[in-house]
């Protein structure tokens, strides 16, 4: 049961923490508790196959089986890594939490955050769309309560507005879930909801079209693509810290992933046809954001801004449907919840110090905290996609792989690049270069030993991606071949049957059965 | 004096020895009541228990007979007994809640436990009725006793209003159910269901009297259901009602008027399913609309909920326009099921807050809750959460299993409506979580170590909620089995849900 002890044992942590009754003792079990799923995780990167394309380490069980639903896990190439980045990412916020970032309330925090882990974990390792579901809904409940409670300022707006919006796309997504494992009984003649069973199934184009629209516009509000992206400055700027960096490390990816993982293979022919839209919408969230990110006064609200702009990448490497563009897409996802996830620590500690993220409140910090601004320097140089560090990586991965099939995606992308590196340095300019104008500034402390423990790990991961990527991009290869070939086989047949088609012989359409069955016989 | 001829007609102890357990209940604790200080009125609420308990265990020798009993008149089959075991948890959860605050609230006397056991009563009756006649005496049963105790509270004007007009309006639902059952009985020549379902079954045309009389069935059971536009009752009387008894109508009444539609509609007149099923989708639609958009703007939980209720009241409506008569009803029983348990965990809340006295019912009075008593916060969080449709939660499954025997049957607008109003629910579930755990201020609440009985009713309440959602499968069973059985076909076992 190795992946079932990746989900519970955030869930039995949870439970321990809310036993404690010190608020130190709160602190410490949670973190322990969160550095278990974090060992396992390494120790799973370290036997998984690099060399296999399927799943690993599945786990099959019934579940509710009059409806064909089971408790179905298993890690690719592609899961592997956001896996890690979560447990990561979770004992990192929950040590730098611990830190005076949270002070009321302690108890609580810990076990919404180990809850938060175990729906994350579930979301990236369900193979059955009715477990992905409950784990894609389930991890809305804490991060509303994160935000509601310990947020800032126009908190309660941000909450409504984040649960209104994902709700209202998972929903419309429930149905295409339903609709699709019903579906089921057509081509292979049972009712289902495995994800690899799934995959054998046939439907008619138009049916597919309506499908895939379901799964991706729940998608889309989670990556967020433009439009769909409001929500997103409000939560991210309001969330405590380890919200913000949960928000933008994880959750978003989750959105990116479920593009990847199930509307797309689900329905490869549908995406192909679909690829414009996406190209356009994600050229417009990178310059859109970019543009935005630019004049933002509040330093947390443009780093928000920054994660529409870099998503934007995400979804240009996806739907550019060849090796390197799925690599660097998946590596930008990584990329961007270790370097966004870090530039929201670094804010979250600036504003413990002062109280605030005004950018104007800033200035010369450069000289009273030379070790948080160094750190902010290579964070900003790895968002901004310098060579060297891991942005670069993704970023050219991305580039290289539309250049082939979209010529005109990759110059808008190119903008957006200039102007990310921009405003960025902009924003770097003026809080840590020029003279200490303001006096509360010229006394802040720099980093502690706990902050400094909290930066070290994803400094060296900045480090470490940008200049040896291979060992991970190996490990994705042969899962975003297998995905490749899908997309491929059905942009084929698609061409194939638009032959047939057009010479006189209309193939028979596989949901029409289905439909006549149940009027029929009423 | 000749013996009863017990073969001719039918007699079955078996059917009717629960039914006898909770009357000799109730008989007893009007009698005990007269020897019985108010201040102890809480011993009677045990008889009641007891009464109970002795009922569910002999309704549990019921399960898997599906026959039937007296000729027709009552059913012994898994459907009722479904029913039947839900009615009887949710009334000794009622009886839970009250045992404090009856105390408190000064409606101690032995009329208000009886009252309650004479409903549950009725309650019981319309889950196993047979034939319209047994239908009609259940729901009179039931409904009188609970327009008694929705003016419980003889001081307070709202009581008082909550009552006049739940009996008005109800008097005047009755008089629809009556007239639609006399029409049925012209139109085919006899009250009992099976027959009508041969009588409607065999001819071709469709008689305009049967249609009549299926309208006028469907104006009565929608007023008993809160279905909009036979709602206007609803949020007067739930508010008025002493918040136990809002709990009681909203779950076990609602059930009760829920398992004689179901079993009217799907066993008898199912050959009409072409025209009864748009009424329902309309009916469905208003409801869930209407429901949810008026509880936005609800200040009052009581009032709140009871708009929620006719929303739930729109969904089980959803699954039930769309189940023609297919095994894929188990989803409606399923859906009344979660439920249950959800409401019966929420208004266990409502009442801890609700001293009776002075009634804290306006959602403000939720703010902080979680800072003084985070286990209550965390058990009306769990419920709010399941009637939005969150999963692990009981709400979250039951929407899954209504919405895909709907679109099983081809209704996707419908479900999309449903799902869009969802959506708008969770703003105002979400609303008074936020006040629970995201504002400050609110009210005092007693402890909860000094009322057990509440307690209990709350844990059993989110207890339900937890397993209904994590571990579905056997009550999703037992609902498919039980709507199987009212059919008259053999239990389902290991077959696909979806048809």
């Amino acid at each position: 049961m190795p992946l079932t002890l990746l989900i519970f044992v955030p869930l039995l942590g949870a439970a321990a923490v809310l036993l404690q009754s010190e608020e130190r003792s709160v602190w410490i079990s949670a973190f322990i508790f969160s550095l278990i799923p974090l060992g396992w995780s390494l120790y799973l990167l370290a036997v998984f196959d690099p060399h296999a394309s399927g799943y690993q380490f599945v786990e099959h069980f019934p579940w509710i089986p009059q409806f064909g639903i089971s408790y179905h896990l298993g890690i690719d190439g592609i899961s592997l890594f956001l896996i890690l980045l979560t447990t990561i990412l979770i004992s990192l916020s929950l040590l730098y939490s611990g830190g005076g970032d949270i002070e009321s309330r302690p108890r609580e925090f810990c076990f919404l955050m180990l809850l938060l882990e175990s729906a994350l974990l579930g979301t990236f390792l369900a193979l059955d769309l009715f477990l992905f579901y409950v784990f894609w809904e389930a991890m809305l409940v804490p991060m509303y309560f994160l935000i509601g409670i310990w947020g800032h300022g126009r908190k309660i707006y941000a909450t409504f507005k984040f649960v209104l919006f994902t709700m209202l796309g998972s929903l419309l997504m429930l149905i295409a879930i339903i609709y699709v494992a019903r579906a089921a009984r057509g081509s292979l003649g049972y009712v289902t909801f495995d994800l690899p069973e799934l995959y054998k199934i046939r439907l008619s184009a138009t049916e597919a079209r309506w499908l895939f629209a379901g799964f991706a516009i729940a998608f889309a509000i989670k990556v967020p693509l433009w439009p769909l992206h409001t929500w997103l400055p409000d939560a991210h700027t309001e969330a405590p810290t380890a919200g913000s960096v949960l928000l933008a490390g994880v959750m978003l990816k989750a959105g990116a992933y479920g593009f990847i993982r199930f509307a797309i293979p689900l329905f490869p022919a549908v995406a192909v046809e679909a690829i414009p839209v996406f190209m356009a919408l994600g050229v417009i969230g990178i310059i859109y954001g970019a543009l935005v990110a630019m004049v933002q006064p509040d330093l947390k609200r443009l780093i928000a801004y920054s994660s529409v702009s870099h998503l934007g990448f995400v979804t240009l490497g996806i739907f550019a449907f060849d090796t390197q563009g799925l690599e660097g897409a998946i590596y930008q996802m990584l990329n961007h919840g270790v370097s966004t996830g870090a530039l929201f620590l670094l804010v979250g500690m600036l504003y413990l110090r002062r109280h605030t993220r005004e950018i104007i409140e800033f200035g010369g910090l450069w000289s009273s905290v030379p070790i948080y601004a160094s750190v902010f320097m290579v964070m900003m140089l790895s968002s901004i996609g310098l060579p060297g560090l891991n942005g670069f990586v993704g970023e050219f991965l991305i580039l290289l792989g539309t250049y082939f099939s979209r010529k005109v995606a990759v110059y808008g992308a190119v903008t957006g690049l200039i102007l990310g590196a921009l405003y960025m340095m902009w924003a770097y300019e003026r809080v840590m270069w020029g003279p200490l104008t303001k006096a509360a500034n010229v006394t802040i402390a720099d980093l502690d030993k706990r902050e400094i423990a909290v930066m070290l790990p994803l400094v060296g991961l900045v480090l470490f991606m940008g200049l040896y990527p291979r060992p991970l991009l190996n490990r994705m290869q042969p899962s975003i071949d297998a995905l490749l070939v899908r997309v491929k086989d059905a942009q084929a047949e698609v061409q194939r049957e638009q032959v047939v088609a057009s010479s006189g012989f209309l193939p028979e359409s596989a949901g029409a059965t289905v439909t006549a069955d149940v009027r029929g016989s009423k | 004096m000749t013996p009863l001829n017990l073969t001719t007609i039918d007699f079955s102890w078996l059917a009717i020895l629960p039914l006898i357990a909770l009357s000799v209940g109730a008989i007893v604790v009007m009698l005990a009541g007269t020897r019985v200080d108010d201040e102890d009125s809480a011993a009677l609420g045990f008889i009641v228990l007891v009464a109970l308990l002795a009922a569910f265990l002999l309704t549990m020798f019921e399960l898997g007979q599906n026959t039937a009993a007296f000729r027709g008149s009552l059913a012994v089959d898994d459907y009722a007994v479904f029913f039947e075991v839900i009615i009887i948890i949710a009334t000794a959860l009622t009886v839970a809640m009250s045992l404090e605050y009856a105390a408190d609230a000064g409606l101690a006397g032995a009329e208000y436990y009886a009252l309650v056991a004479f409903a549950a009563l009725g309650m019981l009756l319309m889950a196993a009725a047979g034939d319209l006649i047994i239908i009609f005496l259940g729901l009179e049963t039931m409904s009188i006793a609970v327009y008694a105790l929705a003016g419980f509270i003889r001081r307070d004007a709202k009581s008082n209003e909550a009552a006049i007009k739940y009996f008005l309006l109800g008097a005047f639902s009755t008089g629809f159910l009556l007239y639609g059952i006399a029409l049925l009985y012209g139109a085919t020549g006899s009250v009992r269901l099976t027959a009508i379902h041969a009588s409607i079954a065999a001819r071709t045309a469709v008689n305009p009297l049967l249609l009549l009389g299926l309208g006028m069935l469907l104006i009565g059971f929608g007023f008993k259901v809160a279905a909009v536009p036979f709602h206007m009752w609803t949020p007067d009387a739930y508010e008025g009602a002493p918040t136990p008894i809002t709990a009681f109508m909203a779950v076990a009444v609602k059930l009760a008027a829920f398992a004689g539609f179901l079993r009217i509609f799907f066993t008898s007149l199912d050959p009409l399913a072409t025209e009864w099923s748009p009424v329902l989708w309309a009916l469905a639609v208003l409801s869930m609309t209407a429901g949810n958009v008026i509880a936005l703007v609800q200040s009052n939980i009581k009032r709140m909920l009871a708009y929620s209720a006719i929303a739930h009241a729109g969904y089980a409506l959803v699954g039930m326009a769309a189940a023609n008569g297919r095994e894929a009803g188990g989803a409606v029983l399923y859906y009344l099921l979660a439920y249950a348990f959800t409401s019966l965990g929420a208004f266990g809340v409502v009442v801890a807050l609700d001293r009776g006295a002075e009634s804290h019912a306006q959602i403000d009075d939720y703010r902080g809750l979680a800072r003084d008593h985070p286990g209550l916060a965390a058990a009306m969080a769990v419920c709010l959460l399941s009637l939005t449709g969150v999963p692990p939660l009981a709400g979250f499954v039951a929407k899954f299993y209504v919405f895909a025997a709907a679109l099983n049957a081809g209704f996707t607008g419908l479900v999309i409506i449903a799902v869009l109003n969802s959506v708008v629910s969770a703003y105002y579930y979400v609303g008074v979580i936020v006040a629970m755990y995201m504002r400050e201020g609110g009210v005092a609440v007693e402890s909860m170590s000094r009322r057990p009985g509440l307690l209990i009713s709350i844990a059993v309440g989110v207890a339900g909620v937890i397993a209904l959602g994590i571990y579905p499968q056997p009550y999703m069973g037992a609902a498919v089995n039980a709507f199987a059985s009212a059919l008259g076909r053999p239990a389902l076992h290991a077959v696909s849900m979806l048809p």
